[in-house]
């Protein structure tokens, strides 16, 4: 397990408490001690979360624990079936899909995938994309339309990748492909955003009717490091960077990029992946069926005037 | 709005000042560096245009250019600050060395004859960066080039995202691809013409959703910058990687053109796929006579096709 500065704390009072469950000799009254730590690790868990800075948060959604795209497909769907390849040149590990079933119903899961250990972090090229990730999903997407299937898009990626080959393979051309797609896919789309929401590679599986974020994510222009040695010419800038881009999902909400906010189990999703689980797929339901019943021609326009209008607050003549 | 500024006008310079070459540092006349449309007479290097400089290369009545939302500005949605300086202050050192409001202008005009829509993204405004403005002003040009079912051209330029707009700079992505969307399947013709440096999320989204890709020879052209990519994996890349030819070659564009040819070339296409303007088989005295007539710069102004130029993908 990996432990940010922040959750020392809270990780030392989860072991005092495992320990005391588990110890059958402990002396005195063992009930009332462990509600009393349960008490302090959920007044704790609030103060700490309540204090975190953006930059704080930029390490939580990057969390190595954290449960990833599979992860959750394990959790919240039956059936699924990975597909693999792009049809052009090879298959990137570091995007998955296929169709799934959630609550018994028909759809298509698209997410971006980062590593458990280093091994599998070098597979997937940690998460980063390349435009062979990104074609693979846009053939999902145009599957799912073809067998009427709604589209479950999960982001969680640092940027896509930048590398040469990527270039040399048309990456931009990769990412825009999608946006013109998914702006005009004729099935209904809900995006999460899992953990990292970073820059072109995640909008690249982002554009949909709902747009939903789990708590502790972010979703960014360009990584806090990126932003930061572009504006402050020092990627150290980094904390001051991500405080200023405004990339929390409370912010988002605000800016009307976002419609809603997933919560997490206390701690974040990486405590307990069963619990965050639950959480998502209760969002996901509910967001589906909602969706279901909608004319598709309404639904496609309604998804066209949701992008259009974004940014439109941010613009005036002078 | 004024697009051409006392600056632009005399632009030409007294006769006799020495223009020097930013790629091979080798001096010319500023006025033969200046009737090339700012080629390197010497080493043809292409030096980046303002973007009233290539609408006057491009239109053939400038002056009469109809602008597309010309005064639209940012409203800064973040309250984006560095170091104490906010970004309307930031952008107000922009504003007034480039004389423009925002970095792309847009609007209506002919191009040989044919009417088009035109926006142009001009890399001295924060490094043609895209924030708001000019995802809504591109989106704009997209919709009355569909209102009115006219061809557009964009000629593309910028080093990505504007940071200081954050994730609606991100957006903007979204909102100009999913114009293009509507602009394509209503059947229109959209020609992206990429010119130095077309990078990040303009690349990304409405710079290479066209029907027909030109570059400008020498462009930077990609998705991430090469600085970052040489950062990440620790090694220096080759020099033309990223390149309008390295593009090219990678099958990404479709053409490379030099800067004289362009004009020709672009009015050619809007013919060949759409039928406007002036047919492509009319002979050539025939051509040449319409295109002085209407350059308000005279004959040198109205760059032709270069027939020396080999054939087989480049123009």
């Amino acid at each position: 397990m990996a432990t940010l500065e922040f959750e020392r704390e809270l990780v030392k009072l989860r072991e005092d408490l495992e320990e005391i469950r588990e110890d059958r000799g402990f002396k005195g009254d063992r009930e009332a001690r462990i509600s009393e730590l349960e008490f302090e690790l959920k007044a704790r868990t609030t103060r700490v979360f309540a204090e975190l800075t953006p930059w704080d948060k930029v390490q939580l959604a990057r969390h190595p624990d954290r449960p990833h795209a599979l992860d959750f497909i394990d959790l919240i769907l039956t059936d699924f079936v990975e597909m693999h390849g792009d049809r052009h040149f090879g298959d990137d590990p570091a995007v998955v899909g296929g169709p799934a079933k959630l609550a018994g119903q028909r759809v298509m899961v698209i997410g971006h995938q980062k590593g458990r250990d280093t091994r599998e972090n070098v597979r997937r090229n940690f998460g980063m994309a390349s435009p062979e990730g990104f074609r693979k999903a846009r053939r999902l997407m145009v599957q799912a339309e073809k067998f009427g299937m709604p589209v479950v898009t999960l982001l969680d990626i640092p940027g896509a990748s930048p590398v040469l080959e990527a270039e040399e393979r048309g990456q931009a051309w990769a990412i825009a492909d999608n946006l013109l797609e998914m702006a005009g896919l004729r099935v209904p789309i809900v995006v999460v955003v899992i953990g990292e929401g970073g820059s072109g590679g995640a909008l690249a599986l982002g554009i949909g009717d709902r747009i939903l974020m789990l708590e502790h994510t972010v979703y960014s222009v360009a990584s806090p490091e990126g932003a930061a040695s572009i504006v402050w010419r020092d990627h150290k800038f980094a904390p001051e960077a991500a405080a200023a881009l405004k990339l929390t999902p409370p912010d988002l909400i605000e800016l009307g990029i976002v419609d809603r906010i997933v919560p997490e189990p206390p701690g974040g999703a990486h405590i307990d992946f069963d619990a965050a689980a639950e959480l998502l797929v209760g969002a996901l339901e509910d967001e589906l069926a909602a969706l279901a019943g909608r004319d598709i021609d309404a639904l496609v326009a309604a998804r066209y005037e949701k992008f259009r209008s974004m940014g439109r607050g941010a613009v005036a003549p002078v | 709005m004024k697009i051409f500024g006392r600056r632009d006008r005399e632009r030409r310079g007294p006769e006799g000042l020495w223009h020097t070459c930013r790629e091979c540092g080798e001096m010319a006349y500023e006025r033969e560096f200046e009737m090339a449309h700012k080629v390197c007479p010497k080493c043809g290097f292409h030096e980046r245009l303002s973007a009233p400089e290539r609408i006057a290369l491009l239109l053939d009545d400038p002056e009469a250019f109809v602008q597309i939302a010309p005064r639209l500005a940012t409203t800064d949605p973040l309250k984006f600050e560095r170091d104490g300086l906010t970004y309307p202050e930031h952008l107000a050192r922009y504003q007034q060395s480039s004389g423009l409001i925002e970095a792309v202008i847009c609007g209506k005009g002919r191009l040989d004859g044919a009417e088009i829509c035109l926006a142009v993204i001009d890399f001295r405004f924060l490094g043609a960066s895209m924030g708001a403005v000019v995802g809504e002003k591109i989106t704009l040009t997209v919709e009355a080039a569909m209102e009115a079912r006219l061809p557009l051209v964009i000629v593309n330029c910028s080093g990505g995202a504007r940071m200081q707009e954050g994730m609606l700079s991100l957006m903007q992505m979204a909102k100009t691809s999913a114009a293009l969307r509507r602009f394509h399947d209503a059947g229109l013709l959209y020609i992206s013409v990429m010119t130095d440096p077309t990078l990040a999320g303009v690349t990304a989204s409405f710079a290479s959703l066209a029907d027909v890709i030109v570059a400008e020879p020498g462009a930077t052209i990609g998705f991430t910058g090469r600085r970052l990519i040489e950062q990440i994996v620790k090694q220096k890349l080759p020099e033309d990687a990223q390149s309008a030819e390295f593009m090219q070659e990678h099958g990404m564009v479709d053409l490379v053109s030099p800067r004289r040819a362009l004009k020709d070339l672009l009015g050619r296409l809007l013919n060949l796929y759409t039928g406007a303007g002036a047919p492509v088989d009319s002979p050539a005295e025939e051509a040449e006579a319409a295109s002085v007539e209407e350059s308000p710069e005279g004959p040198e102004a109205a760059p032709k096709v270069d027939e020396s130029q080999p054939a087989g993908g480049q123009v």
